[in-house]
């Protein structure tokens, strides 16, 4: 039983990085059509800066914990803010150049970082608590699990909130369902595109700051392993949508983590098996419109 | 060969597209391809004295490129020596390997408009595939590399068949999924097969005598030349005959060839099973090449340089995947001895870093291509090489961006 509580509550954890990742790939794609192989980067680039930010302030008090969290969000929605007014907006509506662009920047970036950085995973420490456990029904879990669960059910609540009771959350939503609509009405729905990339790279900056404490480290690659995991969870939970994106999250990192434990470390391809049997048999996702 | 071009342009020139490129030629006729037989051959007909030309200007590069190892050539600041030494004999199969892979990767975007994420699953499928099996079985190479064919038919029609379930971006991550699904397992190291991180060594036992050593690198080279021909030849032959061609429409306009009664999954799905093929076939060679399997060959990183390849050379054309697959390896191989020189290590922080990474200055220079030549470096050539008295430039420009576009 508590190795059941260890790994479900440890699958959420990872799960609440997926979502983090996953929300602003899903939203942007949604709205734009833009499928962004950079959000990794924003993701590496803000767990970097928050390192950068315990490395110089010292490692354990809370508050070095919350201004990394502050400056790793702030960089990732800096660099999502950049990219979106200087390359993506270029090439509007031609949605492959945009993957290429992204793809270009992802290859870049990563090598910049591996300049800078340093190809090895670099070591991080947070408070004390981080490294204590917290004994759950019988387990004892790691403490930082709490911390990316909390933060990932926040940024949820923030972003439904966000796109339910404002203007420009309106905007985005009807964008998502109908973009030539929104424009005909005459608003600039260009505006809403930066907002999006924005929003997506504060999460996914907020992200690579939870997932190096999750994991213990930072390196260049962070961003592009979880990458390629929140890209399984777009499709699985729909494409667009914010809910689907939760969803899926929360289900694949489940999957992974008790088929790693059950069934001999095959959490991974348990996953891809996961995916082509979504994609064989509900193409558009869990909580996908019907195309 | 700027005689030969405008030859080319007086002796074809009564319609409006003849100063087109037999892409553009292929393209006219794969929209008509469905509905009826005597348009293609009209085209065939104007197009061939140019095809012909063109032939016969590849066959000669073919023999001279033959005949590389045989003579004293020097190309300072591209080969590290003579023509002849196995070093530079390495580096120009490995060009030759490299732009057939980004052929086998033009079947997939350029012709059928598939935006794969996972075509190095199939390359690494050969790589890897053979290594296993030379590793572990008792059989001579064809025989282990028929097996491995095999092998990786079955793969390419099991994945592609779930992956083209959906279509453009979606298809991107779906096939991304699939061919890190194969990374891992490769990086896993089950039962000690794939050698995990180390990657595998290539076991010579059973290899014949001409193809082991760097004695005999002008084997490997003239093996890697004679791969780029047949991958060549096949790719021009699949994208001129009537499955080409309806693959072509369906890229261009899915729901056409549907209506005409044809089925654009049959097709899409041969395409990305020969398309895999191909890459697997070239990745066997690479593997006897590099005497080694490594992980990175079937890592994503691998498609997007395939894809950088393509897109560098310009989307769309068989020559462009030709030069881009060259120019890349090349880049890449002289940046990464700029980024180890010692000029490099003196400089700033600020500059250094970003210059002794080969990955940083070729991102970027992706991204600059992407940005302002969309034709890649062949529709920049053509451009230039016609200069501005047609009025017709952008041509190529717009032919690449039309092609990207319908593989959206």
């Amino acid at each position: 039983m508590s190795t059941v509580v260890l790994l479900f509550v440890t699958g959420l954890g990872l799960g609440a990085l997926y979502f983090l990742v996953a929300s602003g790939l899903s939203l942007s794609y949604g709205l734009m059509g833009v499928l962004n192989f950079a959000h990794g980067s924003f993701l590496t680039l803000g767990a970097f800066a928050g390192w950068e930010v315990a490395r110089r302030t010292g490692a354990d008090s809370w508050w070095t914990f919350l201004l990394s969290i502050l400056i790793g969000a702030a960089v990732g929605a800096l660099f999502a803010a950049f990219t979106e007014l200087v390359l993506i907006r270029r090439l509007y509506e031609r949605h492959i150049e945009q993957v290429l662009i992204t793809v270009g920047l992802s290859l870049a970036t990563v090598a910049l970082f591996e300049g800078i950085w340093g190809t090895d995973p670099v070591f991080i420490d947070g408070p004390a608590w981080f490294s204590q456990t917290t004994s759950l029904l019988g387990a004892q879990i790691p403490n930082d699990r709490f911390i990316s669960i909390i933060a990932a059910a926040l940024v949820l609540l923030g972003m439904v909130l966000f796109l339910k009771r404002t203007r420009y959350g309106m905007i985005i939503r009807a964008g998502v369902e109908n973009r030539s609509m929104v424009t005909a009405l005459g608003i600039d729905v260009r505006k809403a595109f930066t907002l999006v990339f924005t929003i997506g790279g504060a999460a996914a900056g907020l992200g690579g700051v939870l997932a190096s404490h999750y994991f213990g480290y930072v390196s260049p690659l962070l961003g592009g392993s979880l990458l390629i995991f929140a890209f399984i969870v777009t499709v699985i939970g729909g494409l667009g949508s914010l809910t689907g994106a939760a969803v899926a999250s929360v289900v694949v990192a489940l999957l992974q983590q008790f088929a790693n434990f059950y069934l001999f470390g095959t959490g991974d391809f348990v996953v891809v098996i996961a995916l082509a049997l979504v994609l064989l048999f509900r193409p558009s996702g869990l909580l996908g419109r019907k195309s | 060969m700027t005689t030969s071009e405008t030859d080319i342009e007086q002796t074809g020139a009564p319609g409006p597209d003849s100063s087109g490129s037999a892409e553009s030629a292929n393209d006219g006729g794969a929209s008509t391809g469905g509905s009826g037989t005597n348009v293609p051959g009209r085209d065939t007909k104007r197009a061939g004295g140019k095809a012909l030309l063109k032939w016969g200007a590849g066959g000669a590069a073919v023999v001279l490129l033959g005949l590389l190892p045989l003579l004293n050539l020097s190309l300072p600041g591209v080969l590290p020596g003579p023509t002849y030494t196995p070093g530079s004999l390495q580096l120009l199969a490995m060009c030759m390997l490299m732009a057939a892979a980004a052929l086998s990767y033009h079947m997939l975007l350029g012709v059928a408009g598939l935006l794969s994420f996972g075509h190095a699953l199939y390359f690494g499928a050969g790589v890897y595939g053979l290594a296993i099996i030379l590793d572990n079985l008792d059989i001579p190479l064809l025989p282990a590399m028929g097996l491995t064919l095999l092998l990786v038919i079955v793969l390419a029609h099991v994945v592609g068949a779930v992956s083209l379930r959906v279509a453009g971006i979606p298809f991107a991550m779906v096939t991304l999924a699939f061919a890190e699904a194969g990374s891992v397992l490769v990086g896993r190291n089950p039962g000690g097969a794939s050698g995990g991180e180390e990657g595998l060594a290539l076991a010579t036992d059973n290899l014949p005598d001409f193809l082991v050593g760097v004695v005999n690198t002008r084997n490997l080279y003239w093996l890697a030349l004679a791969v780029l021909v047949l991958v060549f030849a096949i790719v021009t032959w699949v994208q001129y005959s009537r499955a080409g061609h309806v693959a072509s429409a369906v890229r261009e306009n899915e729901l056409r060839v549907r209506v005409i009664g044809l089925q654009p999954y049959l097709i899409k799905l041969l395409v990305f099973v020969v398309g895999g093929v191909l890459a697997s076939l070239v990745g066997m060679v690479y593997l006897l090449l590099q005497s080694g399997a490594v992980p990175r060959s079937v890592s994503a990183d691998f498609t997007i340089t395939l894809l950088v390849m393509v897109v560098l050379g310009g989307v769309g054309s068989r020559w462009g995947a030709v030069v881009g697959g060259v120019f890349y390896t090349l880049l890449d191989q002289r940046l990464t001895s700029l980024a180890n020189s010692e000029a490099i290590a003196g400089l700033p922080d600020v500059l250094r870093i970003p210059l002794s990474e080969p990955l940083f200055i070729l991102g970027t220079l992706f991204i600059l291509v992407v940005l302002f030549l969309p034709g890649g470096l062949t529709g920049a050539a053509k451009r230039f090489g016609r200069g501005r008295k047609a009025g017709r430039r952008g041509e190529e420009t717009d032919n690449a961006r039309a092609v990207l576009e319908d593989a959206a």
